[in-house]
């Protein structure tokens, strides 16, 4: 069984992001990127079920400039196969990287194709969901668990009230939640092994698949901000503060 | 222009996560209508009608759609588009997981979460982790929405008076198989509706300690919530998570209780009213964002607060503990 995943470069999760004075959109000059954190959780679920005999290759596939080629030498160096870059300048949104994402699949073929369930810059969380509709597969979004049983994958996923069990046939498409597993760090050779595994580049012209943006950013802005408030000397005053100033409670 | 919203419910009863939909929908000016497809939710069909602002329910019953499987509702909503320039849901899990397959289906893009509804095209939603607001505008001729719950007002749940219409069903795709939930029963306020949320991080140690966050939370009548860390930690189950990744609240007042305030915490809870934070460092950032602040240690301060709320009065139950 073949295994696709989807990663997307992102800025670092640990990094304080600034809204860019023009308004235009956030500061990325300069600034270090990453993977995105729910991308590397769907790398090491697919190099899991690898090492487990699961499946028989991992192809790891992102789209965007030639710096995104840094995001897959990293799902490399955790352990995917190879890789393909979809190579483009275009500003993407999800429903362009589903089709793009779509074409992948029907070249490849995979049993599975594993996405994080949102990445932490547009926080959009819709490719996956996308993607399992163009494709008509089912979908097992923010999961926590995956167990594959021949045709058919049993999923456990977060959600509002606690957690649901799905059954899903094969092929089908699969998004991470947080606790699905831990990542493990790449090590120095495994690392050194990713830069001799293959990245084939495509495009989305040679895909056949229109990415015009659908939504226009007018302006971005810096939310309200909160300000700190008094510290108080022990418990009871707290208690009198919310009571008295702030009549939240009482 | 109309607007139809989908339903979240349990096949009993209509989740009031819903009712802030209906608000960002009537912002958008026009008609707005209710989807209601459930296993015999005829029940639930009738409360969305009395829902303010409700014109019309469309009611499809069939056991396809008892759990809400994304694979069988999507197909449902597009055969009901045509007659809507919106399609909103919220932004819960369910939300979250069927919007994205219907507007793939209709070839339109998604507008997740919205904050804000400028015009009918325009819409401000959160970025980063709630850092950067994007005011954002669609392009396509139908727009596929979810919203922010916390960001809109629910509909007032009664004084509507619209009618039930019954609708085919496009029946089961034989895809997904529902096999269980395991659903939580505190008894407790429920995160997304609580008006005093107390939330416990990593620093409470163990799951067990936990019985101190609950002690106050019930004299309270507060929700109890956790970060990241405490959830991850194992201490506390996957729905008890505020953050940008878990779940977004905006309650009167927000305890947080031995939580430090990672970005992704602070996300999910930064709208609330009132913040108070109970943190041994001083130096910790939850104290940036928080009205009160107490730097003390949790484990002596969370007894005295129980015992200070009996004191002054303000305690809901009967303390068990």
């Amino acid at each position: 069984m073949k295994v696709m995943v989807a990663v997307k470069r992102t800025i670092d999760a640990n990094v304080k992001v600034r809204v860019k004075a023009d308004g235009t959109g956030v500061e990325t000059a300069n600034v270090k990127m990453a993977m995105n954190p729910f991308c590397e959780i769907a790398v090491e679920e697919a190099v899991r079920l690898r090492e487990a005999n699961v499946a028989t290759e991992v192809v790891a596939v992102s789209a965007g400039p030639q710096a995104v080629q840094e995001t897959l030498r990293s799902a490399l160096a955790i352990g995917a196969d190879r890789a393909i870059h979809v190579q483009t300048d275009a500003l993407l949104q999800p429903l362009g990287i589903a089709k793009l994402l779509k074409a992948v699949a029907a070249k490849e073929q995979p049993r599975l194709i594993i996405l994080g369930k949102q990445a932490i810059d547009d926080d959009n969380n819709q490719t996956g969901q996308m993607l399992a509709a163009l494709l008509d597969w089912p979908q097992a979004t923010f999961a926590s668990k995956l167990k594959i049983e021949g045709d058919s994958a049993e999923v456990v996923r977060e959600v509002d009230g606690g957690l649901e069990t799905l059954a899903v046939s094969l092929p089908c498409v699969m998004t991470t939640d947080l606790r699905l597993n831990e990542p493990r760090y790449a090590s120095l050779p495994n690392i050194m092994k990713a830069k001799k595994k293959p990245i084939d580049a495509l495009t989305p012209e040679q895909l056949g698949v229109d990415v015009s943006p659908r939504l226009k950013v007018l302006k971005v802005e810096e939310p309200t901000k909160r300000k700190g408030g008094v510290k108080v000397a022990d418990v009871a005053e707290l208690v009198t503060k919310l009571r008295s100033e702030a009549k939240v409670i009482g | 222009m109309s607007a139809l919203v989908i339903a979240e419910h349990d096949n009993k009863s209509l989740r009031r996560a819903t009712l802030h939909a209906v608000t960002a929908a009537a912002a958008l000016g026009g008609e707005v209508d209710v989807l209601v497809a459930g296993k015999e939710a005829g029940a639930v069909a009738q409360q969305a009608t009395k829902v303010k602002g409700v014109r019309k329910v469309l009611h499809a019953d069939d056991a396809a759609y008892a759990h809400g499987l994304a694979e069988n509702l999507a197909p449902l909503v597009v055969a009901q588009a045509g007659a809507y320039s919106h399609l909103l849901a919220t932004a819960t899990t369910f939300g979250k997981n069927l919007m994205p397959r219907v507007a793939a289906l209709l070839d339109v893009a998604q507008l997740s979460d919205i904050s804000q509804v400028v015009s009918p095209d325009t819409f401000v939603r959160p970025t980063y982790a709630g850092n950067a607001m994007a005011t954002v505008q669609s392009l396509d001729q139908k727009r596929v929405i979810t919203v922010r719950a916390t960001a809109f007002e629910p509909a007032a749940a009664e004084g509507g008076a619209g009618a039930v219409e019954a609708i085919g069903s496009k029946g089961d795709s034989g895809k997904t198989r529902f096999v269980k939930a395991e659903l939580a029963q505190s008894g407790r306020p429920e995160l997304t509706s609580a008006r005093i949320i107390v939330s416990g991080g990593r620093a409470m140690q163990s799951g067990d300690n936990f019985k101190l966050i609950e002690a106050v939370a019930d004299r309270l009548g507060a929700g109890v919530g956790a970060s990241r860390a405490a959830v991850d930690s194992g201490f506390v189950p996957n729905d008890y998570q505020v953050g940008q990744t878990g779940k977004v609240v905006a309650p009167d007042l927000y305890i947080a209780v031995g939580i430090s305030g990672a970005i992704q915490h602070l996300a999910g809870m930064k709208d609330s009213k009132v913040i108070a934070a109970i943190n041994k460092d001083a130096e910790a950032p939850i104290f940036q964002v928080a009205d009160y602040g107490l730097v003390a240690d949790l484990f002596k301060a969370l007894p005295e607060l129980a015992a200070e709320l009996d004191k002054q009065g303000l305690s809901k139950t009967k303390p068990s503990t």
